[in-house]
């Protein structure tokens, strides 16, 4: 059974950062479609403390994770804020103290990532939101385990869940959250945070399948 | 859009910034630069008063701040909730021992964030107790009074709870007469222009020239209907018809009127909206005990007003008349 250690997965963190910092205006504009304008701009605040913050302070896997949800909960504000960092703090919480990182430890650390978040967001797939990426990707990754696939198999299944996740909000009306006073004119617009999500996502899986292949 | 800005992002610093010089004899700045505080904070041995809130609502939620009122604010970017570390260093700057209590408005992002910050605050053992307002009766069904935002009635419910805690209450029943006023507050909005953001730099929802959208939101969330434009007599009646029966407030009751513009709607108008409303009520027999109008609870230049109204009985008409002084509102002894 493949695994990497929480060590080397330190790198994944560092990615996700990277590819919110690279993704600030695209976040912001789809945002100003349907929102605020903002997505972009507070999560690249966020994101970007959180590397200086790691740059001061190394670690591993869930040190870098439990770093970025403090930062997203305690100084980012907004919904966004508290709704990512919750996500981070669960996926932190089920990693800590595990050596080595396999199918079953994302696993757990994935449902911990849904768990936490739902803890404090009653968002269920439809409404145009995050979760709309995010509840079916962990869906797929224990659909995934149960019928028998390897960690790389997993991840890839997790991988393209979330992109049709992402994808299923252009269609959507807005049932939560600012955008949801445009009714039928959010319509053909992706959703901000289901985008936000699959990036993340999608750099989870592209990195844990290099870790692997190393 | 026009507007007086340099940096489209700075506007809360630099309005912050400029906010401590003009009121240094009520307010002071403290080391979170979001967070402001009434200059005799924390005051020791009575209940800390906080609240906070996205900014782009002059005078709330800052101009609040002050004598028997708000004692310490967070400021949020503009319409987005304060983190929770902001939330929290508001609590720090409030907490006279007694305990603090975290009186705001019912939207998503500000439960998540005060929820986190009464954590961290639990941790650091101090206690907190929160109130949630959510008068805004066109933005949830009777029924589902716990889906409704906050809007200016929030106002009251700090009047209240501030006279409360300089009255010596307990954090008990600091929070029991906050909440009693939120319960017995009613309040409905009514749209003409929308507001841009300025970093946005342009409105992020219309309103038609010759219509108006009732039951609009602080920060232009959905009425409940947009129609044309009609006489403030007939506007002043959607209130009543909306919230009077909501209560309901009946005959003999005594109540508060506060009549606020949204941003850029003359404050005449607002007056004439009042006399509109004065003569319902009058009709009707509830009593006005004491009214407000001008521009208290704003949503940026949106064009509009809110028409809000509370029930009262001895015990908050006490919190209503108890002297303060803060810059959005101001009370002397009542003869």
């Amino acid at each position: 059974m493949k695994k990497f250690t929480n060590i080397e997965g330190a790198i994944i963190i560092d990615k996700m950062i990277l590819i919110i910092q690279e993704n600030k205006q695209y976040l912001s504009d789809i945002d100003g479609l349907i929102g605020d304008g903002d997505h972009g701009i507070n999560m690249n605040k966020g994101f970007t403390m959180c590397r200086e913050e790691l740059d001061k302070n190394p670690g591993d896997l869930a040190h870098s994770a439990k770093a970025l949800a403090k930062i997203l909960i305690m100084k980012i504000g907004g919904s966004m804020g508290p709704l990512y960092g919750k996500l981070y703090r669960g996926f932190a919480k089920e990693l800590a103290g595990n050596e080595e990182i396999g199918l079953i430890e994302m696993g757990a650390a994935l449902e911990g990532m849904l768990a936490s978040i739902q803890s404090i967001s009653t968002a269920k797939p439809g409404d145009k939101t995050l979760m709309d990426t995010l509840v079916p990707a962990v869906e797929a990754f224990k659909r995934a385990i149960s019928e028998g696939q390897n960690f790389v198999g997993a991840l890839e299944e997790m991988k393209s869940a979330a992109k049709s996740g992402r994808d299923s909000t252009k269609n959507m009306v807005a049932q939560l959250g600012r955008a949801s006073r445009l009714g039928e004119r959010a319509r053909g617009v992706l959703d901000p945070g289901a985008t936000s999500c699959c990036l993340l996502l999608e750099t989870l899986a592209d990195t844990a399948i290099e870790l692997l292949r190393k | 859009m026009q507007k007086f800005v340099n940096d489209p992002s700075k506007v809360v610093d630099e309005m912050l910034e400029a906010y401590v010089k003009v009121h240094s004899d009520l307010v002071s700045p403290t080391e979170n630069e979001r967070v402001i505080k009434y200059k005799e904070a924390p005051i020791k041995g009575k209940v800390g008063i906080v609240t906070g809130g996205g900014s782009g609502h002059k005078p709330a939620f800052i101009g609040y701040v002050g004598r028997n009122m708000v004692d310490a604010v967070a400021c949020g970017e503009i319409f987005s909730s304060p983190p929770a570390q902001m939330f929290y260093d508001a609590i720090k700057e409030a907490d006279g021992g007694e305990g603090v209590a975290l009186l705001y408005g019912n939207y998503a992002g500000d439960n998540m964030n005060v929820a986190m910050a009464i954590d961290e605050a639990e941790d650091n053992d101090i206690e907190v107790k929160k109130v949630v307002a959510n008068d805004d009766v066109p933005s949830a069904p009777k029924g589902q009074e716990e889906k409704r935002r906050g809007v200016a009635g929030e106002i009251l419910m700090w009047k209240v709870g501030g006279a409360k805690a300089a009255m010596g209450a307990s954090l008990d029943d600091v929070i029991t007469a906050a909440q009693k006023a939120i319960d017995n507050t009613r309040s409905m909005g009514i749209g003409l222009a929308p507001c841009s953001i300025p970093e946005v730099g342009h409105p992020n929802f219309t309103i038609e020239d010759g219509k108006m959208e009732v039951g609009i939101g602080h920060h232009g969330e959905p009425g409940i209907e947009v129609c044309d434009l009609e006489p403030s007599a007939k506007i002043a009646q959607r209130f009543c018809d909306v919230i009077i029966p909501d209560l309901p407030f009946k005959k003999g009751d005594e109540v508060v009127v506060l009549i606020s513009g949204l941003g850029s709607t003359p404050i005449m108008e607002q007056y004439i909206v009042f006399n509109d409303v004065e003569k319902i009520l009058t009709e009707k027999e509830i009593k006005i005990y004491i009214s407000y109008v001008g521009n208290y609870f704003t949503s940026l230049e949106m064009a509009g007003v809110t028409c809000t109204l509370m029930k009262l009985d001895k015990e908050l008409k006490e919190c209503i008349e108890y002297e303060c002084d803060s810059v959005g509102i101001r009370q002397f002894q009542r003869k």
